[in-house]
């Protein structure tokens, strides 16, 4: 039998996707370019007997969304920069208190208000270090309207595998843009659901490490009485400011994503095996270095792309593996060197970084970046 | 037979962080008994807070307990009561954490008229972090931050609720603490979204600062500047100037949130 296709808008595939996925509940606030999302789930949520609830606020948004997700539910929100920015203080709770959930954000310029229509990339640092703390991330940065559905079902795997907020951020090029896309049948795409207890009631503890670094999680509601909080927890859920207890709990929240970042990165290599020339590049700007790496191949160099899906945690070891081969990287992106700065901290100064940094709202195009390469002596 | 509060704590987890004569204790004994006369479950009802001494109280009750952040307690509460509305949910905080920080959660919270219950312990204070000025702190009054006396005018929470649309409304104080488990049980039996505010004391950081000698003081205080809604209808203006009514202060019916959001998904659902 034929796949269902359609001809979909990426911020439509994120909804899908997010259904796909088995998402009940979505808590958000309008927010250009991003605002798709909320409306397409307004729709559908109903639907299957979902909840959908628009907030006074970005902050309220993510706070509904920690509070839904608390009872069980795969829960969703969509947001852009400035959006980002005020969610940011719960993005920190849902860590800590690990809670899963997703937030989708399309990168537009900035900072503050900056460029409400125009794309950009210029939120990748605020996806790992926007929240104050110390604290686990996980950020996917899909390059096609296909991927923006599938990696959304990702995110929520993610999410409920490691109990931890996931987001995923498609610049604004990617959110808008609209591309054929082939829906997967139910059951083709694995969908991952938390663990829940699997002892009774009254000897859970919802951060009992006993079970690994990722607890089971009960929902609220469902028979399981416990404790959440903000601050610093023991494995009952209760506060403390015991020294011992704080800095292992720390350390199992980040090394329950950083120790598993083998299953959770995700990159994709195009013509990198003789490679003397890498760029580097993500979402909408990654298409555009496709098609430069095939126009240099013709002219005779030998150029290829990596292009990081999961951008956190970042493929560290690999690009180290690859500084050993390359004359030069190089990190065209729609902000002023974000990127560049994280392959820096990979290679081990074993290769120049040529940057290519637009924050004009205008897409770099492959002839910058054909012409950066012949910089490469 | 005495009240058994302790079918409803958490033992191991007192003593309580709250100073001598402070009333936020009253009050948790007072919500404890409301939660006993509705006879609900512990494990169907979620208690909710944000940040503060009055944040704290969740901690101490045996049910599913939420801790928040300052502020956005009526915002997590309102994802909780969404996702599962046969949920009971009560939230706990006090007068910074509600109506400044968390101000925009606690009116839109009000004007959905989503069925959940707000205890707002109101001590006139920001006492976690020493004693600074909060919406709610009288003008003229001195906190930390109002040595030389305090410029700005006071919220009244209560009338604040009303006026964003909240269906129940009641105040008590920390001094009539027979009451407070009356007004909240009724809060707790109205359908839609209902706020108790309770007049608190913080003889720490507000009495010291204001000329209260004793938390005995402070308990008089709550005592002679309130009268109840009844009494004071056969009161002249001169006889309730400077007086605070406490009571039920508005009730009305309206259509509640979930409720309505469920005929949101029947009408979904017929159009598919």
């Amino acid at each position: 039998m034929a796949k269902k296709v359609a001809f979909l808008q990426g911020n439509e595939a994120a909804a899908q996707g997010a259904l796909y996925a088995g998402c009940k509940f979505f808590a958000g606030y309008p927010i250009t370019p991003s605002t798709e999302v909320a409306e397409v789930m307004s729709v559908e949520l109903p639907k299957i007997g979902g909840k959908f609830i628009q907030m006074e606020d970005e902050i309220g948004a993510m706070a509904a969304l920690l509070g839904g997700a608390l009872t069980g539910a795969k829960a969703l929100t969509s947001t852009s920069g400035p959006g980002l920015s005020l969610k940011q203080e719960l993005i920190g709770y849902g860590c800590i208190a690990e809670i899963p959930c997703v937030i989708y954000n399309v990168m537009r310029g900035g900072p503050s208000t900056g460029m409400p229509t125009g794309p950009s990339q210029s939120d990748i640092m605020a996806a790992k270090w926007g929240t104050h703390g110390d604290h686990p991330a996980i950020c996917l940065v899909p390059a096609s309207v296909q991927e923006v559905y599938e990696e959304t079902i990702r995110a929520f795997n993610l999410a409920e595998k490691y109990r931890t907020p996931v987001m995923i951020m498609p610049d604004e090029i990617v959110a808008h843009m609209r591309e054929r896309i082939v829906f997967p049948e139910p059951g083709e795409i694995e969908v991952i659901d938390r663990t829940t207890p699997s002892v009774p009631p009254e000897q859970y503890k919802p951060y009992d490490t006993s079970f690994g670094d990722v607890p089971p999680l009960a929902a609220f509601g469902s028979g399981y009485k416990f404790h959440v909080t903000g601050l610093n927890k023991l494995p009952d859920g209760f506060p403390t400011t015991k020294a011992e207890y704080v800095q292992a709990e720390e350390e199992r929240q980040v090394r329950k994503v950083e120790g598993n970042a083998a299953d959770i990165m995700k990159w994709e290599e195009y013509l990198c095996e003789d490679a003397e020339i890498i760029v580097v590049a993500f979402g909408s700007t990654s298409r555009s270095a496709r098609f430069a790496v095939d126009q240099a191949r013709k002219q005779g160099i030998k150029a290829g792309l990596f292009r990081p899906i999961t951008f956190w945690p970042f493929p560290e070891a690999r690009l180290l593996e690859l500084s050993k081969q390359v004359k030069a990287f190089i990190s065209p992106e729609m902000n002023l060197g974000m990127c560049a700065g994280v392959i820096k901290g990979c290679i081990e100064g074993n290769a120049p970084i040529l940057g290519i940094f637009r924050v004009d709202g205008e897409p770099i195009n492959p002839d910058q970046i054909i012409d950066k390469m012949k910089e490469v002596k | 037979m005495a009240f058994d509060y302790d079918k409803y704590l958490r033992p191991n987890k007192l003593p309580h962080i709250w100073c001598p004569g402070c009333g936020h204790g009253i009050v948790m004994k007072g919500l404890i008994r409301a939660i006993d006369t509705c006879g609900l479950k512990k494990e169907d009802t979620a208690i909710v807070s944000g940040i503060g001494c009055a944040s704290r109280l969740p901690g101490y009750l045996d049910f599913c307990t939420l801790h928040t952040a300052h502020g956005r307690a009526a915002a997590f509460a309102t994802g909780v009561k969404m996702a599962r509305p046969e949920m009971n949910v009560i939230l706990v905080g006090g007068d910074g954490d509600g109506t400044a920080i968390g101000g925009n959660h606690f009116i839109h919270a009000c004007r959905r008229n989503i069925n959940m219950t707000y205890i707002i312990m109101n001590n006139k204070i920001y006492g976690m972090t020493g004693g600074q000025f909060s919406p709610a702190t009288p003008t003229g009054d001195k906190a930390s931050t109002t040595v030389y006396g305090n410029p700005d005018p006071a919220f009244d929470i209560a009338k604040l609720a009303i006026g964003a649309g909240a269906t129940f409304v009641a105040r008590g104080t920390a001094f009539h603490a027979n009451q407070i488990d009356k007004l909240i049980a009724e809060a707790i039996q109205h359908k839609g979204f209902s706020v108790v505010e309770i007049l608190d004391d913080c003889p720490t950081t507000y009495g010291r600062r204001n000329k209260f000698k004793s938390v005995i003081e402070m308990m008089n205080h709550l005592k002679e500047t309130t009268v109840p809604v009844k009494a004071a209808e056969k009161m002249s203006p001169e006889q309730l100037k400077g007086k605070v009514l406490t009571g039920v202060l508005y009730k009305e019916e309206k259509p509640e949130y979930t409720e309505e959001y469920a005929k949101v998904i029947q009408r979904a659902q017929a159009a598919k």
